[in-house]
């Protein structure tokens, strides 16, 4: 699994505001600091063999390089980072747990905050770049965090509709990262759980910039398509809380797991999901009901209980790793905590942090909801310069609880996760940045004596530490592109 | 929860929203909170954007995902 986040950007004091132009200085600045000149692969043909998990391609192969101009970083921790839609935009490598994705999405902030200040460097003395890591301009502009799950090919789609939608729809009172006000011509609110909620408009769709689906029918699997679907959720919020992080992709990751076991099924339909994520984003107690399907009025406390409940019956005991164990016991504190006493929660969850900031801010100036400051102080949570985001702040005045170390989120920036094909990815790109001409998730392109050489890695799960450390410890460029093309042809006969 | 309860918290539900003050006390919580709170508010008059209004208007972005 693994999250994608595009960042707001600004530039203070600028005559003219170019999101392009800035999102580019940006990304470039980090670029200039890491790996020279590897591009993204964006023509990836079908793989004729497997070895390890790896697919190698028998010919030397032509590489268009003419579209490669796009601003594109593919990072040494495995992720990519690149310019998207006038924002910079920061994908984490793929991980097999909730705790190391909190580990790259945070890694991922840090990286957005070197570049800023290295790109800002660059400008007048009184213009400032800022970037903020959240979801909206409030002016029914909104941009995305979006999340993606390796699934089974088996599970019919309509599956995952029907289980994921009740699931995703009520999972905004744990991941919402709060908002003043509402957009796109939804109901007046003054304060929202959910930043995104208001830009939904559809069950089930392929797009992702309008009309958008509460269910993404985007299917691009980055892998073996025959056995696998890249599951993408857009309906998140970007989080700057760690918990909030964790506890987002953590139960997500279960309850997939639970609809591949055929556990969840039709019986926590909503009659109209659509408009129950606006109604619950809009009701900060969690506890009205929203109708179901069969005409069942359950608050949204009550159908997360259900699906945690369902987890803890139906996760076997190989499922129940440390990690999914600790989820499972977090994801039960926080819903008791919400039904008795959600403000408890004001150094765990980001909308429940925002909101007691704003409740105090308002307190001492007496503001209404309505004044700009009080959007101010809503974007500025965001911002992601540690002198002036007002959730760093928090987190380094010791106001918000902390899950992972400094150190840890570090090192994450400079070595991918072991346990993955990133592993493959990002040691390839530290090892021998001058043999890679480019790469992308299921592909490496080394340069070769003549033309190049493409190797596969259409499964995800291989690539990894256990599988290929050694090789990647003693190997050239050349005899590890050989000893794979060698084991492939194998497999192959 | 039983219904019992259920309506109990819907009440209180609608007390705190019904109460348009903007010092809505939710608990005891509230005020330990707000007065361990108050040297970051001061961080926070002096590291906020000056001039709010002029900056959130001028934050506009182009749609994205």
């Amino acid at each position: 699994m693994g999250t994608e986040t595009e960042y707001g950007i600004s530039v203070k004091n600028a005559r003219e505001q170019d999101p392009v132009a800035a999102s580019t200085l940006v990304v470039n600045a980090y670029k200039s600091g890491n790996v020279a000149s590897v591009t993204w692969d964006y023509d990836q043909e079908s793989p004729l063999m497997d070895a390890r998990g790896f697919m190698a391609e028998g010919e030397a192969i032509a590489v268009d390089t003419a579209n490669s101009s796009v601003i594109n970083d593919i990072l040494v921790n495995g992720g990519r980072y690149y310019v998207d839609h006038a924002h910079p935009e920061y994908c984490t490598p793929e991980c097999t747990n909730a705790r190391d994705l909190l580990i790259y999405e945070k890694a991922g902030e840090l990286i957005l905050e070197v570049s800023r200040a290295t790109a800002e460097r660059l400008l007048l003395d009184n213009q400032e770049i800022i970037i903020y890591k959240n979801n909206t301009d409030y002016k029914g502009h909104s941009y995305g965090s979006h999340e993606n799950y390796l699934m089974s090919r088996k599970v019919p789609f309509d599956a995952i509709v029907n289980g994921l939608t009740p699931f995703l729809v009520t999972r905004i009172i744990i991941t919402g990262s709060g908002k003043v006000g509402t957009e796109n011509g939804t109901e007046d609110t003054d304060y929202q759980l959910s930043q995104r909620a208001d830009f939904f408009e559809k069950e089930v769709g392929l797009s992702t910039m309008v009309e958008r689906p509460l269910i993404n029918t985007r299917d691009e699997p980055h892998a073996d398509e025959k056995l696998y679907r890249r599951l993408h959720v857009i309906v998140g919020d970007s989080n700057m809380s760690e918990l909030s992080i964790y506890l987002k992709v953590g139960i997500t990751f279960i309850i997939i797991q639970l609809i591949e076991k055929g556990v969840v099924g039709e019986q926590f339909r909503l009659k109209e999901p659509v408009a129950a994520i606006k109604k619950i984003s809009r009701d900060l107690s969690c506890k009205n009901p929203i109708e179901l399907a069969d005409g069942r009025q359950w608050s949204p406390i009550e159908v997360q209980r259900a699906y945690l409940e369902l987890a803890h019956q139906h996760l076997s005991t190989e499922e129940r790793t440390p990690v999914v164990e600790d989820v499972l016991e977090k994801w039960g504190y926080v819903l008791d905590t919400l039904e008795t006493a959600p403000m408890q929660l004001s150094r765990h969850l980001d909308w429940v942090i925002k909101k007691k900031l704003m409740d105090a801010y308002r307190k001492r100036h007496g503001l209404p909801w309505s004044d700009a400051h009080l959007r101010m102080l809503d974007l500025q949570y965001h911002d992601i310069r540690p002198d002036k985001g007002l959730y760093i702040r928090l987190l380094k005045n010791g106001h918000v609880e902390r899950l992972l170390s400094h150190e840890e989120i570090i090192h994450a920036m400079h070595y991918p996760p072991v346990d993955t094909r990133a592993y493959f990815r990002g040691t390839c790109l530290r090892k021998f940045p001058n043999h890679i001409h480019s790469a992308s998730w299921n592909s490496m392109v080394f340069k070769a004596e003549k033309g190049f050489d493409k190797i596969m890695m259409e499964r995800p799960h291989f690539g990894t530490q256990q599988i290929v450390g050694e090789l990647l410890n003693y190997c050239t460029a050349e005899e590890l592109v050989k000893k794979i093309k060698g084991n492939a042809t194998k497999t192959d006969g | 929860m039983s219904s019992e309860k259920q309506q109990e918290h819907l009440e209180h539900q609608v007390a705190e929203t019904e109460d348009t003050e903007p010092t809505v006390p939710y608990s005891e919580m509230d005020e330990e909170f707000t007065e361990d709170l108050d040297s970051l508010l001061d961080e926070i008059d002096e590291i906020l954007e000056e001039d709010s209004e002029e900056f959130v208007e001028n934050y506009v972005q182009r749609g994205g995902q």
